[in-house]
């Protein structure tokens, strides 16, 4: 059972601003769960794209319910790859990413397209889709409950990360307020409705199963 | 930005900042005169890929967008 998770937003800078921007995201005032940043890999291909691997190690936040079911998870940071293809030519940015460890708890594959928007050319356009899924048995719809909470929380983050680095390179004040706008606050109550709705799930589930499966 | 590597991150921001100039000026321009960046960006991998060995981090062989593959609309 996956969960499915799409996107779609206008940025309110132009393409190249946005692919500079992508790799200049890193620190930013919401991004404290991302350790480490590194390009593995990166090669200029035949047809003038840039390819690249950035290897990523994110703390790994448990709510407290998940914490007593799987403390073997509690320490140890996530490492998640990030392909991505550059392509100037055809003005989108490509970018691929998923968790290389922890996946027995869950795995997030995310897939992203940038590209300058169609409508203004001096925008741009982020397309997001997440697939989030759990593989333990008796707890894999309260983890992609949780699993999906916490990627739209992150998600978030990741705009506000990007608006950040664009701002910066603008000169200028950040496009999105930093404080919570109303809608942010309503995106966080569902969040919380999801975390809590999670929460439940996992309390009705049977507590024999989870010795077998930690 | 730290590095995974503790004592590579010196290394990685001097690639970085090559990087982000070279590929603002010249990649999305589509200048294809050379990179300025290769030797910086070798001393930052002979750095990186140790730590990841030593870390055992397993990214050994990871095929390029592997997942990606079964995805819809890939």
């Amino acid at each position: 059972m996956v969960k499915y998770f799409f996107s779609q937003t206008d940025i309110k800078s132009s393409w190249e601003h946005v692919f500079s921007a992508f790799w200049q995201k890193y620190p930013n005032p919401f991004s404290k769960h991302v350790l480490t940043e590194d390009v593995v890999f990166r090669e200029v291909t035949p047809d003038n794209t840039l390819i690249s691997r950035r290897l990523l190690t994110k703390t790994n936040h448990l709510p407290r319910w998940a914490e007593k079911i799987f403390p073997s998870n509690l320490s140890r940071s996530v490492f998640v790859i990030e392909d991505s293809i550059v392509d100037p030519k055809n003005k989108t940015l490509t970018t691929f990413s998923w968790n290389i460890n922890h996946t027995r708890l869950m795995v997030v594959e995310e897939r992203c397209v940038y590209s300058m928007s169609q409508e203004k050319q001096a925008w741009s356009l982020a397309k997001r889709e997440a697939w989030i899924s759990s593989g333990v048995f008796g707890f894999s719809r309260a983890i992609q409950e949780f699993g999906l909470a916490r990627f739209k929380s992150n998600q978030a983050k990741a705009m506000r990360g990007l608006d950040y680095a664009l701002s910066i390179l603008h000169g200028d004040g950040p496009s999105r307020p930093l404080k919570a706008s109303a809608k942010d606050v309503a995106e966080k109550s569902k969040e919380t409705k999801l975390a809590a709705s999670a929460k439940n799930l996992a309390s009705a589930a049977s507590p024999q199963k989870s010795n077998q499966f930690v | 930005m730290n590095s995974v590597g503790e004592g590579c991150t010196e290394l990685k921001r001097e690639y970085d900042q090559c990087f982000n100039r070279w590929f603002a000026e010249k990649f999305l321009k589509g200048d294809r005169s050379g990179d300025p960046c290769i030797e910086m960006f070798k001393n930052y991998q002979q750095c990186v890929q140790k730590a990841i060995k030593e870390k055992d981090i397993p990214i050994e062989g990871v095929e390029f967008m592997g997942p990606n593959k079964e995805k819809p609309g890939s």
